[in-house]
């Protein structure tokens, strides 16, 4: 298995936000995962990447358990997130925002910057060369030396995507890519996140926009109340009865 | 045993003072989340202010309590207005940054209108009382009783009034008290009134056992800050309790352990409890 | 016009000002105050390393200046210690303390940082204050030396004092410039920004939060061992939080998060308060609205200011160039 997750539990006080959920994640394919609001998807991711602790429960990757540890040592292992808001530093431009996600993948120390060593410079040339491929992965070459602050909210989802990138993933989970971008440009996301898993990039997302969930992913988990219901083909969860009425019966479709 | 008494009810005294101050604090952080930095000097202000309503004006006591109360409120709610309102969306960093610049002002006020000299207050209740085998001035029995006073008021206020239940709900959740209809601007005006309020009952009230400075409010804002930190960022009885539990451990550990370092004993507390929890005691967990 | 101000051609014209100061005014007193405000200027920059790049806001950098102050009084005076020796260990001594509340104090955050580090500095100069045997209490320290000879250099004249002082404050420009352009720089700046983006790119917050901050308590401990040896005494006041607020005084008027800030803060701010001798203690009756008003109005201070004055105006020119022809903005305003 390429990622599980194995009986995963987080409780919050009195509720339990993700409740024993077993999931596993397919190789070089789109997953997503949906479910009406409050469903605990974004408490799933943030146990995934390491922003919260288990209750109890695995996460494991390519065959390594990473329950337990922090969310950067996560990321090096290559897997990479992003936030359903990016904040963005919007004093810098475009480029400058992006360098800084390949530092994980770089060495050079304090003493490095001090003494501007070769290992510095070349280190320097290394994340910048890294910024400009996903920059150019994502289609925003153009606005590359803009200034954060300028450009639009499907950039600024487009850069989130391209922050990620940078950091050499083998997965990347998307909160709510698509979320405040109108459907001409949610088109142009979807293609960009098949473009990624063509690259053999793992993808997993939540998402609220169902039309494109099922034109899109190649396999479906329902989270509601914190329990996965259901888990699928995009054809399975249309037809599977738990989902339906879990829709219908719930909170509607946001 | 009677040096324990004694200093128990030393502790008693300065823990209401403490708790006065810390509730003010708990209020504005609960509201706002707002570390008001210049609460101290909003302390040392209500001192002054009584200080000379008594000297220069010739009114009573209670009387001058009675006008510092309102100047300084009054003086919380420019604050609130002038500063810390249009910093409402800025970086937490900047209305820290604020609140320091307003405590420098006020300081130096201070130390323009009234001098750098230390002052006494007078007060009528000076009179010696031998209790129990323990001496103490009427006024320390005033400033428990009028502590505990002031809090059951407030406690009345914040649970039986509607506009008291409005800053428990703003408290409570923000945005959703916006959406029940709350005018959160006049809740957080009203927030900061009552906390300068309290500032000056509390300075008003210690000032007589004490003396009255620019600096006066410097230690006893570092205090409050600890005594919300141990009671819980934005809870009342948190900082009622914080400031009694305090006050006691500094009358005992003055006499226990040693006078000399006696301010210490809240910072230490603070640094080892924060080492444990770096949220605080009573912190909730985030989502 | 405006490109003449980038960040280069600012620097090297105040590095020729300062070495052609002591020519330009042979009055001792202002040479005094000059060394005395490139003292606090490596102060300032300590600060400005921690506050201004990873968001972090301490109040006990006044308590680390006072330990390296006390530190090099301590080790000179009573230990009879070599003079640069104790001053490199008076250095390390603050930056091993650093450490120590860092490791604490950073898990912390926000506010909880910022009283955490307020009630350490009250520590810091409680101890000092109270600690008679060791630091001669209120008495303070006196007889501390000048700097002894290197080589054939003495420092046994203010002019001397003055240069030595002046290549130290270059030094730390220059490190703090480098780690700025620098990976690691943009690492700190992307913490200031959200330390949970951060961390989700694979950065280590803590790792780089320690780093910053054991730098940033030993520049403030540079500081404080010049500032003894400087002036030849110190009382614990040194170790007070009106010093904190002194150099976070400096920074905001400078600009917070800017490499020239901290130059331009205090130089004006101190030759400000010696035009203002007859107000003294009432400085703050002014500096404290200042304060205020920058933070709500200009958060970035003078030099931040200036910066986005500048964005505005390239803005505008490479929009006209643009209209013309489909060009690209080849040069792009550096932070100031």
């Amino acid at each position: 298995m390429f990622l599980e997750t194995k009986n995963l539990t987080k409780q919050f006080g009195g509720l339990r936000a993700v409740n024993s959920v077993d999931f596993s994640i397919e190789e070089g394919k789109i997953n997503a995962i949906i479910g009406p609001n409050g469903a605990g998807k974004s408490t799933f991711f943030n146990l995934i990447s390491g922003f919260h602790r288990p209750t109890s429960g695995q996460v494991i990757f390519k065959g390594k358990d990473i329950t337990t540890l922090p969310s950067n040592k996560i990321a090096e292992l290559g897997v990479a997130r992003t936030f359903q808001t990016t904040n963005l530093f919007e004093q810098s431009t475009v480029l400058d925002n992006v360098i800084v996600g390949h530092r994980l993948r770089t060495k050079s120390n304090l003493l490095d910057a001090i003494l501007r060593t070769k290992r510095l410079k070349a280190e320097e040339k290394q994340c910048k060369d890294k910024a400009i491929e996903v920059l150019d992965f994502v289609g925003l070459t153009h606005v590359a030396h803009k200034q954060a602050a300028g450009i639009s909210q499907e950039e600024k989802k487009r850069v989130a995507f391209a922050l990620a990138l940078a950091t050499d993933p083998e997965i990347v989970f998307l909160d709510e890519p698509a979320a405040g971008v109108n459907p001409d440009e949610t088109e142009g996301l979807a293609v960009l996140m098949q473009k990624m898993a063509e690259k053999g990039i793992t993808v997993c997302l939540i998402e609220h926009k169902m039309s494109m969930i099922m034109k899109l992913a190649d396999k479906i988990m329902v989270l509601n109340y914190g329990e996965k219901i259901a888990e699928g083909t995009p054809e399975q969860i249309k037809n599977n009865e738990a989902v339906i009425k879990a829709y219908l019966g719930g909170s509607a479709i946001a | 045993m009677e040096i324990l008494i004694q200093q128990l009810f030393n502790g008693l005294t300065i823990g209401s003072v403490y708790s006065l101050v810390a509730l003010g604090l708990t209020l504005v952080y609960g509201i706002l989340h707002i570390p008001n930095f210049a609460h101290g000097a909003l302390y040392m202000l209500g001192g002054y202010i009584t200080l000379t309503m008594m000297t220069s004006a010739g009114l009573h006591y209670w009387l001058a309590i009675f006008v510092s109360i309102l100047v300084v409120g009054l003086t919380g709610v420019l604050l609130e207005r002038l500063v810390f309102h249009p910093l409402r969306h800025a970086p937490p960093i900047h209305d820290k940054i604020a609140a320091i610049g307003i405590l420098l002002f006020l300081e130096a006020f201070a130390q323009f209108v009234w001098g750098a000299d230390y002052q006494s207050m007078p007060t009528p209740y000076d009179k010696v009382i031998n209790l129990f085998g323990i001496t103490f001035t009427s006024q320390r029995l005033l400033i428990i009783v009028s502590a505990i006073a002031v809090m059951i008021l407030l406690y009345l206020f914040l649970k039986k009034t509607f506009i008291g239940s409005t800053i428990i709900a703003m408290a409570q959740n923000r945005e959703g008290a916006n959406l029940v209809g709350i005018n959160t601007n006049k809740v957080a005006m009203l927030t900061f009134m009552i906390s300068g309020a309290l500032a000056a009952i509390a300075c008003s009230l210690a000032a007589p056992i004490n003396l009255v400075f620019p600096g006066m409010g410097h230690l006893v804002i570092l205090k409050a800050f600890v005594i919300i930190i141990l009671g819980g960022m934005g809870s009342i009885p948190g900082a009622i309790v914080g400031g009694y539990i305090l006050g006691f451990s500094e009358s005992l550990g003055a006499t226990y352990v040693s006078n000399d370092y006696k301010d210490i004993i809240a910072f230490v507390l603070l640094v080892i409890i924060l080492s444990v929890k770096p949220t605080g005691l009573f912190a909730k967990e985030g989502r | 016009m405006a490109a003449f101000f980038n960040q280069r051609n600012v620097i090297a014209l105040l590095v020729l000002f300062s070495v052609a100061f002591p020519f330009i005014t042979q009055n001792e007193y202002f040479l005094h105050i000059m060394t005395l405000s490139f003292i606090w200027m490596i102060g300032v920059y300590g600060l400005n390393l921690l506050a201004g790049y990873t968001g972090y806001l301490s109040l006990a950098h006044a308590g680390f200046f006072a330990i390296g102050a006390y530190s090099l009084g301590l080790l000179t005076v009573k230990a009879q210690m070599n003079f640069w020796l104790a001053f490199v260990l008076a250095c390390l001594i603050t930056s091993v303390v650093g450490l120590f509340v860092g490791l604490i104090a950073l898990r912390t955050k926000e506010h909880f940082f910022a009283i955490y580090t307020l009630c350490v500095g009250y520590i810091i100069y409680l101890v000092i204050d109270k600690w008679e045997s060791l630091t001669e209490g209120v008495r303070g320290l006196i007889g501390i030396p000048a700097p002894s000879n290197i080589g054939p250099i003495a420092f046994d004249n203010a002019l001397s004092i003055y240069y030595l002082v002046l290549t130290i404050l270059l030094l730390v420009i220059l490190v703090v410039y480098r780690i700025v352009h620098s990976l690691n720089g943009r690492t700190y700046l992307a913490i200031r920004n959200s330390e949970d983006l951060a961390q989700t790119i694979g950065i280590s917050t803590m790792k780089n939060k320690l780093t910053v901050f054991v730098l940033s308590t030993f520049f403030a401990g540079l500081a404080g061992a010049l500032y003894a040896s400087f002036v030849r005494f110190i009382g614990p006041d040194i170790g007070s939080t009106a010093i904190t607020f002194d150099l976070l005084t400096y920074l905001l008027v400078g600009g917070i998060g800017t490499l020239s800030g901290p130059i331009v803060g205090t130089i004006i701010i101190v030759w400000v308060s010696q035009q203002l001798q007859f107000l003294q203690d009432y400085r703050m009756l002014i500096f404290g609205p200042v304060l205020t008003l920058l933070i709500i109005f200009y958060p970035r201070g003078i030099v931040g200011g200036v910066v986005d004055w500048r964005h505005k105006y390239q803005e505008k020119k490479n929009r006209k160039l643009s209209v013309n022809s489909l060009v690209k903005p080849e040069k792009q305003v550096k932070e100031g």
